[in-house]
Formats: structure tokens, sequence, C-alpha cells
């Protein structure tokens, strides 16, 4: 931006129609989407009904399966290792896919979104919110699996494993955050948790993510590489040095092609609602 | 001409529903303008389509005189929207904040606050307000950001008498400091409270405009139904009668005054019956008192 800009016609009424608004800082941007992110988080925090199973769900079902079954998983791994990998993907996929979905649909349906839409929001402050909050939950998931997983499960791995396994993880919440923007846009906002449990937990299970896939039905595992879920699952495992089915590099293309859907999706909802009626 | 906000020739249809039809309307600076109508009039879709919120289907909207969809426009208005509920667990002066932060001018939360009456209720979350107290933040949030221009659609709707009052006075104190304002209501007492100009919408038209003494003596129907044994035609054409037409063993008149038209038929008709006498609805009223139905804005297509 150059200095240019400082010659103001002096207002002839008290709206002058021609007057520009001052332009936005980038300073001020990055209040906006701090302030956004910060508030999102708090309107969450402050919801046990979300925070509470988005957090212990993943948590509970890790010390079921993997810590009570001393047994090993496929190969003579140690489940504690194999599902710290699979309940790690459970876990981003639901804090992703709850507060991506169900939050946009609600606040679609209560005419939030519609508020926000009359003022200058920059829209991808709203966006970018709900996706800091997801990717903090997972953090905090993965953080409450690891430690678990070291302590009460007594797994030992090298420390650029902990952090590729993380990384993973973590990265792996942004596909399944567009696939909640576009649920969030395609469901109603009572619907919504309904909707989004439907395909969440059959997704889950079906990828082998509660329990290895190989212990799956054969039926089943016919399914699961048409689950995105799966891809995550793999790999998270891969990250673990474990052996997978599907190659880093295959499960990155098919999460990044489900990424590039969900967004067209989200889009056409988006749009969609610009058209329509309300009250 | 200086102009805050226009929609010209507006027209919008849902579906089968024609909301609004030809719409034009002029917001001027520094003036309390009232769109006075009864629900389905086209007051809302108006409301949207000058913040960008809708698009019309013909005809165009300007905020500013540019595109309502661009920040530009928008960082000079606020909105106070029938449809909103925000999150329940953030708390009063959060709500604010965050939508004065997206305003390079906001006024200082605590001003806000001040001005909605909501400075007692600041650290209360939303799942805890009363309606009325919601109702005063989305008023808040409206002027969070130190608009020029506030849309008010219908503030008041669901209040009691009290918050009403509260709230007329705060948007008359808006006013007095220069702020232009446009507010919806089905309520002529509440246009005629606030308001500079009235412009009166029936069936997504303009039907009547202009102060508000001037709208009320127009407003001020009376219907009368009765069995009569007279004709509607005769009665339509009695002084004073606008309009009167036959509705089962009915007859329904519109009329300017009630006595002179009631005088006059039972005089006619001594075995008149079940007179009953009230206020026309306000549409009625403007139905009746606009002498031309031909719209000519439904024959010409918009040049924009």
């Amino acid at each position: 931006m150059s200095a240019t800009a400082t010659t103001t016609r002096s207002p002839a009424s008290p709206l002058p129609i021609a007057a520009e608004p001052p332009r936005r800082t980038p300073r001020q941007l990055a209040t906006i989407y701090a302030l956004e992110a910060r508030y999102e988080m708090l309107k969450v925090l402050r919801l046990p009904m979300f925070a509470v199973p988005t957090l212990a769900f993943p948590l509970v079902f890790y010390c079921l399966f993997g810590l009570a079954f001393r047994g090993g998983g496929p190969g003579g791994t140690p489940m504690a290792v194999y599902l710290l990998a699979t309940y790690g993907a459970f876990g981003v996929i639901g804090a992703a896919l709850f507060g991506f979905g169900v939050n946009v649909a609600m606040e679609r349906g209560q005419g939030w979104m519609l508020l926000k839409r009359a003022t200058p929001m920059p829209p991808g402050a709203y966006f970018a919110a709900k996706t800091a909050v997801a990717l903090l939950f997972s953090m905090l998931i993965v953080i409450g699996l690891f430690t678990l997983g070291a302590t009460l499960g007594g797994v030992r791995l090298p420390t650029d494993t902990w952090i590729g396994l993380a990384l993973s993880l973590v990265a792996g919440a942004v596909p399944f955050c567009a696939f909640g923007l576009a649920l969030g846009y395609l469901a109603g906002p009572n619907s919504a948790p309904a909707v989004i449990n439907l395909l969440y937990l059959p997704m889950a299970f079906a990828s082998g993510l509660w329990l290895p896939v190989e212990a799956l039905p054969g039926w089943m595992q016919q399914i699961a590489p048409w689950l995105p879920a799966y891809y995550l699952a793999q790999l998270g495992l891969g990250a673990l040095g474990l052996p997978v089915r599907v190659s880093a590099g295959a499960a990155v293309a098919a999460l990044a092609a489900f990424t590039v859907i969900s967004l067209a999706i989200a889009r056409l909802g988006y749009r969609r609602d610009h058209g329509r009626t309300y009250g | 001409m200086n102009e805050a906000a226009r929609l010209t020739r507006a027209h919008k249809r849902f579906g089968r529903t024609v909301a609004l039809a030809g719409l034009d309307l002029a917001i001027r600076p520094g003036e309390v303008l009232a769109l006075l109508g009864p629900n389905g009039a086209g007051k809302t879709t108006a409301v949207s389509l000058l913040l960008g919120l809708l698009a019309p289907d013909r005809g165009s909207a300007r905020l500013f005189g540019r595109d309502p969809r661009s920040p530009a426009a928008r960082t000079r208005c606020g909105a106070m929207l029938q449809v909103s509920r925000v999150p329940e667990t953030l708390r009063v002066r959060e709500h604010v904040h965050l939508v004065a932060s997206y305003y390079p001018r906001p006024l200082p939360v605590d001003q806000t606050l001040a001005l909605a009456g909501l400075q007692e209720i600041a650290q209360r979350p939303y799942g805890e307000l009363s309606g009325g107290q919601r109702q005063r933040l989305m008023f808040a949030l409206a002027l969070a950001g130190g608009p020029d221009l506030l849309f008010l659609d219908e503030p008041t709707v669901g209040l009691d008498l009290e918050s009403r009052r509260g709230l007329w006075q705060a948007i008359r104190d808006l006013a007095g400091r220069g702020r232009t304002v446009l507010l919806t209501t089905h309520h002529l007492e509440e246009a005629d409270a606030l308001a500079d100009r009235i412009v009166v919408l029936a069936r997504g038209r303009s039907v009547a405009e202009g102060t508000p003494a001037a709208i009320k003596a127009r407003a001020a129907g009376r219907r009368i139904r009765c069995v009569t044994a007279l004709a509607a035609e005769d009665v339509a054409r009695l002084p004073g009668v606008h309009r009167a037409e036959r509705d089962g063993a009915a007859t329904e008149i519109l009329a300017a005054e009630a006595e002179p038209v009631v005088r006059e038929l039972l005089a006619r008709d001594p075995s008149l019956a079940d007179l009953e006498v009230t206020g026309a609805r306000l549409e009625e009223a403007f139905l009746a008192l606009t002498a031309d139905p031909v719209q000519p804005t439904d024959l010409e297509e918009d040049a924009a």
C-alpha cells in the first residue's frame, strides 16, 4: 500500500457517499482472526456436551481395547502401540466432524451465520476459527493418548516416531474439517448430530479404527478402501513403522482428493445459502 | 441525490410467493425511516436486499452507492435481524467485543453496553438472558460497529411494554446523534413513536408514504360488519365508504369513519342486525385508500 490515499474529500453531509472506509491493516485482520478463534474456543470449551465426549471417547476406548487387552495385534504388534494410530485417527476425525458439522448446521439454523454475514467479518475468519479449534482438540486427544500409552501402556518409541505420528494425526484432521463443513451445509440444525453419528461410527468401525482392519469380516475389508478414515489410519500405522496396506503417498493422495470433494460440496451449500429465504 | 441506501424497482420471489413487486425505496441520511406493513408485506426481504443477504431477481439494491455485499458498504452498517440467536455459552460483553472487532471504527464496548442498557448483565451468558435482554443484545450488536446506518428488523417484536419503551428511547438517542435508521414494524404506534418518515408496504409494494401524522390520518379506517338487506354495491356508494362486499350472510364495509355510515345504514335498513365495528387492519386501510391499483413499475423492465 502506498501513502497516496491520504487525500480525503470533505464530507458534504453526515454520510458522504463516496468516502472510502479505512482499509484494514494486516494487524487488524490478524486481530479479527485471533478474536474469532478465541471466542470459538471459549464457546466450545464451555459446552461440556461437546468437549467431554470429543476428548473422552477416544481415550476411554483406547483404555478398553488397547490397555485392558494386553494381547498382540496383527503381526504380533502390541495393541497398545497399534491402537495409538487408530484411536488417534478416531479422535481427530470426531473432533473435526462434530466441531464443524454440528456447529455450522446449528449456526446456520439459528441465523447466527446470517447476522455475521450482515457484518464486515471476513468469511475466512469464521472457518479459520473452527479449524483452529478442531486442531486444538486434535492435539489434546493426541497428547492424552500418548500419555496413556507411554505410562499405562508401557509403549516405548523413538522420539521422531512419536512426533511423526502426532503430526500425521493432527494434519489428518483437516480433510475431516472439510467434510464436516460440507455436512454442516447439507444437514439441518436438528438432524446434524444424528447424521454425523450415522456416518462417523460405522465408518470408524469399517475403517479399522476400533479393531485392526485385518480382524474385520472379509466384506468389510472390501469396503474399507472406499472410506476416507481408512487412509488416515493407514497413514498413522505407517508413521509407527508398522506394516500397512496403503503407502503413505497413496494415503495422502486419497485424503487430498477427499478434501477437495468435500470443499466443493461445502461451497455449493454456501452458495445455496446466499439465495435462500429465511424467517 | 445523497442517499444512504436505495432499492430501485426491486423484485424478489420465493418459489410462487412474490415478496417484493417492484419496490422503490430510498433512505435519506440522518432520517429514521419506518417500513410499516403486515406480516408478509416484504419488509424483511427489503432489509435483506439492502444488506446484500439476498440478491434481487430484478432491479437493484445500493448501499452507500455501492453493491451491498462490498465490505466498504458493510463497514458502515449494523443490523438487527429477526431470526438471529447467538451462541449461548458466550457472555454479553464477549459477543459485543467480537462483533465490534469486525469494524474499522467501532464504538467502545462499554459505550455500546451502556446505550443498550446491558452494563449490569455484561458478564451473563446469552443462554441465561430473558427475551427482552436477548433483544437488547441484538440491538447492541447492531450498533457495536459504530455504523452510520442501522437496520432494525422488527426490533421490539415479542417485547413487553417496558422493554419496548426502553428500546424506543435507545433508538431515539441514536437518531439524536445523527445516525440513520431503517426500522421495520407492523405497529403503526411504533412507527409513529420513532420515525421521521413512514413507508407503508403491502404485498411487496409501497402503498403509502409520508410523515407519521399524515399516515395516521389516512390509516384511521374502520371496519363495519353487519347483516343487512341492502346490496353491497349500494352500500359502497354511501359517502365515506371505501369498499363494501358480501361475506357469507354478512356485509363487510371499510370506511373512513364508522358513525355516519352506521347512521345511514340504520336509516335505510331498520332490520339491520349483528352490527360490529372494529379498527381496520392496516393493510385493509391502505389497500382501501390506494385508489389506483395499477402499478406502473410492474410494466417496465428495470434499466439496471
